[in-house]
């Protein structure tokens, strides 16, 4: 479909809310297409291709409220009933109060402001290159080691675009383009067969790294040869920058107005106080060019703003929607992060792991969860031993537990070296006095 | 894009996207519910065996060795209750065929979401392209395999009201504010899904299946003090609308806050290994994550599975037996004939000890030369199958609860959990312990939450020293996660005692 085509579907869709019944609506219309290609022991393992589409709209009848998808957009005569019944299931619901469409002044009102999102030469990409660049991070690694078992390599590509309108007056559109190479090895060691893998990504196919994944995969997965547990006990942690997300995702699921109204968070009434280390500034900002979360409007079309989070650890915003801004009685910030950035440090980890006497670095989580309701967490882990400036012993199968507050207080320093190949910008994380269990 | 073979379980706590309504253009169709005619559900589709056919031979036409075609209408249904009243519903509809084309153990694979010539032979003809070697291909055999009746129900969800459905989600409500003064907030959900499933594949076989599923539970949670603690408790079964009643709701709503109540003195204990008593039912999570993945056959042919090079071996205790199942009633993790259009078993993993079979799907079942399993499965026509599982289990042990509790002196019981994780190559799994309590010298005293354990399968496995006489099913809401794809499954443990596993905790 064509973005004109997407807009006049959505449309009519809105207009056929409200005249069967819905006071308000909103229609959004997306379509997609993808690609794989996965090789393994010189051959394609697996090659995969795809489209789709889909209309999802949310209702608001008499006072209640309910939301609905479908990917049968073929017929007109069909989408009519589908939505007719929709209303009509819609109104034996309670009535909700609080259930509106954003104040119409919040919109995003289009500018030409461009976050280049988008790859213009997706549809013109020659499969054949897809399958070469697959291939050529199989060769980095066959044959390089006597203790490789497995070795799988793969590309993945995806476009997609939607557009969104309301019955209060939002209309927008966005598209993106994904490009990801990956590689995937496993080793054999004395009993356990460690893997590892590395992942490059881009917006842009000309941006995207083609060399060398393979060979850090294999890096990585033969230092885990020998792999142990060592003694419980309490010690300083470095995180490794592509996995410091992991520790923040229970900090940032606790700021979500859903979890605030319900008293599901372990951070309700601390707007203002300190939840974290000096170490700690996060900001939220949606209009990095070309960052992976880069948007101009949220899934309610709300117009977003660069805002900060955490100033050195003290909590400056939640992630506040319309409806539980609505139950909460606060402003709506926007629902969902867009890029997350922490403010980088001066070291890089190298010079962190050099200058610690005894800690672990983790590289691999495994498993775990925190409570949301009280921030204890409790997760599975994998990484090295690291003594005396040194990384000394691979280890794994052990925990760390604790509670989240705490862990951010802890939060000793944050390096320099920003990974940039997500939305969240994370750089590796040392955080003291942890409690891992092991033997 | 994600390669990452973290392969995980989790217990759902929110309704996921679902529906209520009836979709409308499901009456344009004849009711097919539980019928036994093929031609129902090509009708339903709107394809002729002369159609697939010409597909398949498109599929077949750059020289592969097989092809199948798989036709999915998922109907999906959900009602929400927050802060006192239903007051949201989410419903989903997907239509679909997935074709796929293997040469070897190569796959080639497409989709379409529009069902008519064109679209099916243009997706057909990107499947087609795992393979480089033209040839002809036709095919006029059609051998129809009735699928098996593992879940016969009386009322389709598909016709049954919205309004007939919101009182049961009320009741749950009430009833946990009414059981505990504690109680400050609630949620509670009901979540149906209809599936229609047609398969046909180069061989001629046949086939259809309808999948009813429904998923019912509720959040809690209470206040006492200053302290705040949450839990979820739900159930899940592929049953009709019969099966909602008060008594459900009961036993949920008490199951719930009992839950809850627990965490309020729950503490977490000391840091390191030490031997844990896994209670009968959802503590089958053990056999999901360290046994049950690593024992999926895709892993164990590119050998990247710790358990590789294990079939035939000993692998535990001469009294333990595991069984990944995918025939037992209206369970969760039941399927009437698999993805791939094979009959489904019930598969010992293991027998007396031994290392007896692997969970396979067609490509794996020819690599190893041995019939298939039937746990080929895929989340929907978007995806291929993989060897996946069903309802795993393991069987009564020899031992009482009792004297199970006697041989430890310290260490602790669990029996309530929420998501687990393993690493297929190292064998490490991990389970997450909402809660459970310490034992003393053979008594329960402090009750414990909000831990993690790991453990190494091979070393668990054989660490099993006792199995009580207690089995005990789960029907609670697990979907497991594999290569991006989520499938329903279900889960079952007597009593066990595992000699030592590390526990998440503090050091003193």
């Amino acid at each position: 479909m064509t973005k004109e085509e997407k807009y006049s579907l959505a449309k009519w869709a809105v207009n056929h809310a409200l005249k069967n019944g819905a006071q308000n609506a909103k229609v959004n219309i997306y379509d997609s297409q993808n690609s794989s290609v996965k090789v393994r022991a010189e051959k394609i393992d697996k090659l995969e291709q795809s489209t789709q589409s889909g209309l999802s709209i949310s209702l608001y009848v008499d006072k209640k409220y309910s939301a609905h998808s479908t990917n049968r957009l073929n017929n007109k005569n069909e989408l009519k009933r589908f939505i007719e019944n929709a209303i009509e299931g819609t109104k034996f619901l309670a009535e909700d109060e609080f259930r509106t469409l954003p104040e119409p002044h919040l919109y995003f009102k289009g500018n030409e402001k461009d976050l280049s999102t988008f790859d213009n030469g997706f549809l013109s990409l020659n499969p054949q290159e897809k399958v070469n660049a697959v291939f050529n991070i199989e060769k980095e690694v066959l044959g390089k080691d006597d203790r490789i078992i497995s070795v799988t390599a793969s590309y993945y590509d995806g476009m997609s675009s939607s557009v969104m309108v309301t019955s209060n007056g939002f209309e927008g559109d966005r598209a993106n383009t994904y490009y990801s190479l990956n590689a995937s090895v496993s080793v054999k060691g004395d009993d356990a067969r460690p893997e590892s893998y590395w992942t490059e990504s881009a917006i842009f196919n000309d941006q995207l790294k083609k060399e060398g994944i393979g060979e850090i995969a294999l890096k990585r997965a033969l230092k885990k040869i020998g792999q142990t547990k060592i003694e419980s006990d309490k010690m300083t942690m470095i995180v490794e920058n592509r996995l410091a997300s992991r520790s923040l995702s229970p900090l940032i699921s606790a700021l979500n107005g859903s979890a605030i109204q319900q008293k599901n968070s372990f951070l309700v009434d601390e707007l203002g106080n300190k939840i974290g280390s000096d170490k700690l500034t996060l900001i939220d900002d949606p209009f990095i060019i070309s960052g992976r979360g880069s948007r101009l409007f949220d899934g309610e079309g709300l117009a977003l703003k660069k805002r900060t989070i955490f100033e050195k650890g003290v909590l400056k915003s939640y992630y506040i929607d319309t409806y539980y801004g609505k139950k909460l009685k606060m402003d709506p910030t926007s629902g969902s992060t867009t890029n997350l950035v922490m403010t980088p440090g001066k070291r890089t980890m190298e010079e962190m792991i050099a200058t610690l006497d005894r800690g672990i670095l983790i590289t691999g989580f495994n498993g775990g969860n925190t409570n949301g309701t009280t921030g204890d967490y409790s997760y599975g882990i994998d990484g090295f031993l690291i003594e005396k400036g040194k990384i000394v012993k691979p280890v794994s199968e052990m925990n760390i537990t604790g509670n989240m507050k705490q862990l951010w207080m802890n939060l000793t320093e944050v390096g320099n070296d920003v990974y940039k190949n997500s939305s969240w910008r994370m750089p590796s994380l040392m955080f003291k006095d942890i409690d891992f269990s092991g033997i | 894009m994600n390669l990452n073979r973290r392969n995980f379980i989790k217990t759902s706590t929110a309704a996921a996207a679902g529906t209520m309504i009836l979709p409308p253009f499901l009456q344009s169709y004849q009711n097919i519910q539980n019928s036994t005619d093929v031609n129902n559900y090509m009708d339903h589709f709107e394809v002729t065996t002369e159609l697939m056919q010409k597909v398949i031979s498109e599929a077949m036409s750059k020289g592969g060795n097989y092809a199948d075609l798989f036709f999915e209408h998922k109907i999906s249904n959900s009602l929400g209750l927050e802060d006192g009243k239903v007051n949201k519903a989410y419903s989903n509809v997907d239509y679909g065929v997935g074709i796929r084309v293997l040469k070897g153990d190569q796959t080639g694979y497409a989709y379409s979401e529009t069902i008519d010539a064109t679209s099916m032979l243009n997706a057909a003809r990107m499947a087609a392209n795992i393979a480089n070697n033209p040839k002809q291909f036709s095919l006029n055999t059609v051998n129809v395999k009735a699928p098996a009746d593992y879940y016969k129900i009386s009322q389709k969800w598909e016709n049954v009201s919205v309004k007939d459905k919101v009182p049961f989600v009320q009741k749950i409500n009430d009833k946990v504010f009414e059981l505990d003064k504690k109680v400050i907030k609630a949620k509670a959900f009901l979540w149906d899904e209809t599936s229609y499933v047609l398969f046909y594949n180069s061989e001629g076989t046949l086939s259809y299946d309808y999948r009813p599923l429904v998923s019912f539970g509720a959040v809690c949670t209470m206040q006492r003090g200053d302290q705040i603690e949450n839990t979820f408790s739900g159930r899940s079964y592929r049953k009709g609308f019969e099966w909602l009643s008060n008594d459900l709701v009961n036993t949920l709503a008490k199951d719930v806050v009992d839950k809850t109540n627990i965490l309020f003195d729950a503490t977490k204990p000391k840091a390191g290994e030490m031997p844990v008593v896994l209670g009968a039912g959802s503590s089958g999570i053990l056999l999901h994550e360290a046994i049950g993945h690593t024992f999926e056959a895709d892993f164990n042919r590119k050998k990247t599975s710790i358990f590789s090079d294990k079939m035939g071996k000993k692998v535990a205790e001469n009294f333990i037996n595991i069984i990944d199942d995918g025939t037992l009633e209206n369970n969760r993790g039941a399927i009437n004939i698999d993805d791939e259009g094979n009959e489904v078993k019930k598969t010992y993993l293991v027998k007396d000890g031994v290392l007896n079979s692997y969970i396979h799907d067609r490509i794996s079942a020819q690599h190893y030369n041995v019939e298939p399993t039937g746990s080929g499965r895929r989340e929907s026509f978007r995806y291929i199958p993989l060897p996946r599982m069903r309802s795993t289990y393991m069987e009564a042990g020899p031992h009482t609860r009792e004297e199970i509790f006697e041989n430890v002196d310290y260490g602790i019981y669990v029996d309530n959990f929420t998501n687990g994780q393993v690493k297929i190559g190292a064998g490490d799994f991990t389970f997450f312990v909402k809660s459970g309590y310490l034992i003393e010298k053979g008594k329960l005293t402090q009750p414990i939450k909000d831990i993690n354990i790991i453990g190494n399968g091979p070393r668990a496995l054989a660490d099993i020293s006792m199995a009580a006489d207690d089995y005990l099913a789960d029907n609670g809401l697990w979907t497991c996660g594999k290569d991006g794809q989520s499938i329903p499954v279900t889960m079952g443990l007597p009593t066990v005692l595992i000699k030592k596993l590390t526990v998440g905790g503090t050091n003193v």
